[in-house]
């Protein structure tokens, strides 16, 4: 201890300097860290919705089509009619890969949808918990942890079973199960917010609860709930795949990610690509808006600000 | 003056936060804040509250201005009482009357900027300025308050202290009130700003016939700002007067003590 003291004395009025240009160059490396994390899973998200978008129509892909003769044909065959199927085709003969695109869209579309509508609720029941407090806090967030409590696949297929299969069930599903995060998120924010000092010259200035609500809770609340809608994105298109892996998701003939993996584990020891490709893909997609919602944080938060 | 109706008129003020039970949230008792505070505010006048953190000053303040309720007696705003107004009349008493805030960093949003915090006062209250007029009124109150008017697309965290403070003082003036509350709107300044923001308070008050209620724990800027002082402890004034009353011959002992606690800049000099 006594022989550890004296080069710490000498090494502190060296080292404040020096930390501090230690700080603001580590700063600076986060910074462009988080940069590169943010622009890499948006070039991949963006990937995923081009190659959503064109491949079913440049392939002309039709699910209800068979083709016999180029049944479970692993990557790289040379199809019967002359094209390369590079990532193979299916126990039906479709081509992998505009089916996986196909499946892609559907994933992109339910997730944004549900984003949408599950955002709007949350962000709603958030504000109104958040700015009222209350009993109007205590019954919508009672709600929410009800809702937290119930299970979404049991809600699935209790919805598939009544309501029948469809993709606007899956998207109703989600939205419910998932507006809970939201309305958390944009209540403790609103809660951060709502006794700060500027709030408070708002109400000074007689603005009415829409006023406060809309124009000065609301914009503070942004950079959390879209950070919160990045990581949930990813979470709604995986629980969509595994609705449609158990079946209680998109009805047949519509392929998802998720029934193409289903569909695939059949031949699992013949023609591991059915399931294994698509399976790929999705964690992919998923993985890459995890990284981004991520990246988003470190992104708004202050303390990597500045350098 | 004095026999003039006062701007506001507060009398028996009292303000409690309730304290509830924490499992049931019962009403077990109150805190009393403030309590059996009266003073008069003439138009034009300038009156200081001063006491120690935790005296009750700033709740004078909030009741005052709205933003907490107050658990008994009145505030009478040019005759019309604060606590049994309406909605919509309590809006048009806001317009009278202001607020500028302790601390120049919180009190702006940050999101906003310059022009929009000084054009949201306009947005609530639609009529005192129309739209198309907000940007050079606010560029006008900005060189009012001694702010450079092209900077009103910038945001608050691009001003110092003192400027902001000046940005607080422009959102309070946007309505043209007739009182301005100031909770300790200078003491998170340093003393230099704060004697530049103290002379622009009082600029405005020469030209605009402004009445300031002005909230400090320094007394010394009591003293150069105020008509009239109300001591405040433990939520109950033991002493008021004219600043010249008070601060030659205290009466109370709080008084006199909180008088005693002012540093003194060269204390060998100072007759014991």
């Amino acid at each position: 201890m006594t022989a550890a003291l004296p080069p710490m004395i000498t090494t502190t009025p060296i080292a404040t300097p020096t930390t501090a240009t230690q700080t603001m160059q580590r700063a600076r490396r986060a910074r462009r860290g988080v940069k590169i994390r943010i622009t890499v899973p948006i070039i991949i998200i963006g990937l995923y919705v081009i190659g959503a978008i064109t491949v079913p129509v440049i392939y002309g892909f039709d699910p209800l089509r068979t083709e016999l003769v180029d049944r479970l044909k692993p990557p790289g065959t040379t199809l019967s009619n002359g094209s390369i199927a590079f990532l193979g085709t299916d126990q039906i003969g479709q081509d992998l890969f505009a089916q996986m695109m196909m499946g892609a869209r559907v994933s992109l579309a339910v997730g944004a949808s549900t984003l949408i509508f599950a955002g709007l609720a949350g962000v709603t029941v958030g504000l109104l918990a958040g700015h009222f407090g209350g009993w109007m806090d205590t019954v919508l967030m009672r709600i929410a942890d009800v809702q937290l409590a119930f299970p979404a696949i049991l809600l699935a297929i209790l919805l598939a079973s009544v309501l029948g299969q469809g993709l606007t069930n899956i998207i109703i599903v989600l939205s419910i199960a998932n507006w809970v995060v939201f309305a958390r998120v944009t209540r403790s924010q609103v809660l951060a917010l709502k006794n700060r000092e500027f709030v408070e010259a708002g109400r000074a200035l007689g603005a009415g609860h829409f006023h406060l609500i809309v124009r000065t809770l609301l914009p503070g609340c942004v950079a959390p709930i879209l950070v919160v809608a990045t990581v949930e994105f990813g979470h709604v298109i995986l629980a969509e795949a595994a609705l449609s892996f158990l079946g209680v998701g998109v009805p047949i003939g519509v392929p998802s990610l998720g029934s193409t993996i289903q569909a695939g584990t059949a031949y699992l020891t013949s023609a591991w690509w059915i399931s294994t490709l698509p399976g790929i893909a999705l964690a992919g997609l998923v993985l890459a808006t995890g990284v981004l919602g991520d990246a988003l944080r470190d992104f708004y938060d202050p303390t990597l600000r500045g350098a | 003056m004095a026999d003039s109706t006062p701007l506001l008129k507060v009398r028996n003020l009292r303000v409690a936060y309730p304290i509830r039970s924490s499992v049931l949230m019962r009403h077990i008792g109150d805190n009393v804040a403030v309590s059996d505070v009266s003073f008069d505010l003439h138009q034009g006048e300038t009156v200081g509250l001063v006491g120690e953190s935790g005296s009750g000053k700033s709740t004078i303040a909030r009741t005052i201005i709205g933003l907490v309720k107050a658990s008994d007696g009145s505030i009478e705003f040019e005759g019309k009482d604060i606590a049994r107004a309406s909605w919509r009349q309590l809006k048009s008493i806001r317009r009278e009357m202001q607020m500028v805030f302790q601390d120049p960093y919180a009190s702006l949003n940050p999101r906003l900027t310059v022009r929009d915090i000084i054009a949201e006062a306009w947005r609530v209250h639609p009529g005192v300025v129309p739209r198309g007029a907000w940007t050079s009124e606010a560029k006008a109150l900005m060189d009012r308050v001694g702010l450079n008017p092209d900077y009103s697309d910038r945001y608050p965290h691009q001003f110092s202290g003192g400027q902001r403070q000046r940005i607080g003082i422009a959102r309070a003036l946007a309505l043209r009130p007739k009182l301005i509350v100031c909770d300790e709107a200078v003491s998170a300044l340093d003393v230099s700003v704060q004697a530049q923001v103290l002379n622009l308070l009082e600029d405005l008050q020469a030209d605009l016939d402004l009445s300031y209620l002005f909230i400090s724990h320094d007394l010394s800027v009591i003293e150069h700002l105020c008509d009239r002082v109300l001591v405040l402890n433990r939520g109950v004034v033991v002493e008021q007067g004219t600043v010249d009353q008070l601060f030659d011959n205290p009466q109370d002992d709080y008084t006199k003590r909180l008088l005693a606690a002012v540093p003194v800049v060269r204390p060998w000099l100072e007759p014991t």
